[in-house]
C-alpha cells in the first residue's frame, strides 16, 4: 500500500469501497460519542467516533471514488459541490465546537479506514493535546471593515453627458470628485480599523490576518479592506462583538462586520510534523 | 444540497446559552472557505489535495467572484461611458480603442495625464473637423511621449 503524502489510492473494483473522513479531534468521551450519534456528516453520512491516544476524532464514511485525490479535485472544482462539502464539514465542527473543545480539520481530511484515522491519533496525541489546552475556553471572531465609497457622499447628479470641448474637463471634475469620496472612505475605514485591531488586541489571545473577500462571495456593497480573526476567551466574546460592532454606527461609508464566534480554525493551522515530513506508519 | 443537508441537521444542542455555535448553517460561504480551505488542522490523510492545488483552488475562486460585475460597482468601467474615450468621439485611426490600455487607464493614472490625453483627444477631433493634414505624424510623435507618461 502506498502511504505517501499524496498516494493516489484509486477506487479499485469501479469505487463501491468507502474511505474514513475525519471533521474535528477532541479528548475521548462522552461528548464526542454523543455528537457522533446524532450529527450528519457530508451527504448525510452518519459520523461515528474513532478513539486513539486519549482523543476522538469525528468520522463519517466517503466514497472511496469521489473522495480519491483525482475524485475530490474534481468536486473541489464544482463551486455547488464545495459548498455542500464545506457547509456540511463546518456544520459538523460548530455543533462539535458548542459543546466541547475540538480541533477543526483542514476540509478533506480523508483516511484509508478506522484503523489507519486511530494510528494517527495515536502519533499526534502530544500535538493535539497541547493545542487543546492552548484553545481551551476561546473562540474565534471574525472582523471585516469595508469601505463603501458610495454611501460616503451624497450620490453625484445625474450627469448630463457633455458634449464639445467641455466634456473632458466637466467629466475630469465629476471624476475627481469621486475619487476623493473614494480615498476619503478608505482612509476613515482603515483608521477604524486600527481603531478595532487595539480593541480586540486588549482582550484576544492571538490575532489571524485573512485575504480581504472580493465579489459575489463578499456578499457585501462595499470593498473589504481588512479581514482578522481574534481569538478570544469565551466570557469576553459579546462584549467585544458590541463594542467591534459599534465602531462604524453613524460613521458614513464605512462598515464593520463581526462574524462568529468559531470554532478556532484560525488558530488551529499548525501542520504537524507528520504533516510536514509526509507521515505514513513509522 | 447545503439548505436540504441543514434541513435535516437537528437543532444545535441547547446548552447554556445561544453563545456559540450558532451559524452552523447560516455563516457566510465566503467565510466558511476562508477557514475550512485555508486554515484548520493540516495532517497527511492518506488521501490528500497538494496544498499546492488548494492554493490554487483558492486564486481561482477569487478570480472567478471578483467578477466584471464588482469590477463596474467599484466604479473602474468608467471608459465605457467617456465620451471622448469612446470610439464615436476618436479620430478614425484610434478607433481600435485597446480596452486593456484604458482598463489600465481607469485604475492607475493619475488626473494630469488623463487630462493630458483628454486634451489630446480633443485636438485630434478638432484637427479632423477642420480637415487639417498631420494628424497621423502628429501622433506618431504623440506616441514616444505617451509612452514617457505611462510610467
Amino acid at each position: 500500500m502506498n502511504t505517501g503524502p499524496h498516494a493516489s489510492v484509486g477506487a479499485p473494483g469501479g469505487g463501491i469501497g468507502e474511505m474514513s473522513y475525519v471533521y474535528a479531534v477532541g479528548r475521548a468521551g462522552p461528548a464526542l460519542d454523543g455528537l457522533a450519534a446524532r450529527l450528519p456528516g457530508v451527504d448525510g453520512r452518519p459520523l461515528r467516533p474513532v478513539e486513539g491516544g486519549g482523543l476522538c476524532a469525528l468520522v463519517s464514511g466517503v466514497p472511496s471514488d469521489t473522495f480519491s485525490e483525482q475524485g475530490l479535485t474534481a468536486q473541489m472544482e464544482d463551486l455547488d459541490r464545495l459548498e455542500a462539502v464545506a457547509r456540511a464539514h463546518h456544520a459538523v465542527v460548530d455543533a462539535a465546537f458548542a459543546e466541547t473543545s475540538v480541533l477543526p480539520m483542514r476540509l478533506a481530511t480523508v483516511y484509508l479506514d478506522d484503523a489507519r484515522v486511530a494510528d494517527m491519533l495515536v502519533r499526534q496525541r502530544s500535538e493535539f493535546r497541547e493545542l487543546l489546552v492552548r484553545l481551551e475556553g476561546h473562540v474565534e471572531l471574525g472582523v471585516k471593515v469595508y469601505a463603501d465609497p458610495r454611501t460616503a457622499a451624497a450620490p453625484a447628479p445625474a450627469t448630463v453627458t457633455p458634449s464639445g470641448a467641455g466634456a473632458g474637463r466637466a467629466y475630469l471634475r465629476q471624476r475627481q470628485a469621486q475619487q476623493r469620496d473614494s480615498q476619503d472612505a478608505y482612509r476613515t475605514a482603515s483608521e477604524l480599523a486600527a481603531r478595532a485591531a487595539r480593541l480586540a488586541e486588549g482582550v484576544a489571545a492571538s490575532r489571524a490576518v485573512h485575504r480581504p473577500q472580493q465579489g459575489q462571495l463578499a456578499s457585501r456593497p462595499g470593498v473589504n479592506v481588512v479581514n482578522e480573526a481574534y481569538l478570544v476567551p469565551r466570557e469576553h466574546t459579546e462584549r467585544l462583538r458590541r463594542e467591534l460592532s459599534a465602531l462604524a454606527e453613524d460613521v458614513p461609508g464605512v462598515a464593520v462586520e463581526v462574524t462568529g464566534p468559531w470554532a478556532p480554525y484560525s488558530f488551529a493551522t499548525a501542520v504537524t510534523a507528520e504533516g510536514a515530513d509526509g507521515g505514513g506508519p513509522r | 444540497m447545503s439548505e436540504s443537508l441543514a434541513g435535516r441537521m437537528p437543532a444545535p444542542p441547547r446548552g447554556a446559552g445561544p453563545a456559540y455555535g450558532q451559524q452552523g448553517s447560516s455563516a457566510n460561504l465566503a467565510d466558511i472557505l476562508e477557514r475550512v480551505l485555508d486554515k484548520g488542522i493540516v495532517i497527511a490523510g492518506d488521501i490528500q489535495i497538494n496544498l499546492l492545488d488548494i492554493e490554487l483552488l483558492t486564486i481561482k475562486l477569487r478570480l472567478l467572484v471578483a467578477s466584471v460585475d464588482k469590477a463596474k460597482e467599484m466604479g473602474i468601467d468608467w471608459w465605457e461611458h467617456d465620451p471622448s474615450l469612446s470610439s464615436r468621439a476618436r479620430p478614425a485611426q484610434e478607433t481600435g480603442n485597446h480596452p486593456a490600455r484604458e482598463a489600465e487607464a481607469g485604475t492607475g493614472r493619475n488626473a494630469l495625464a488623463e487630462e493630458n490625453e483628454q486634451l489630446r483627444a480633443e485636438l485630434a477631433r478638432l484637427r479632423a473637423v477642420a480637415g487639417l493634414p498631420g494628424s497621423a505624424a502628429a501622433d506618431a510623435q504623440a506616441a514616444p511621449a505617451e509612452e514617457e507618461e505611462r510610467r
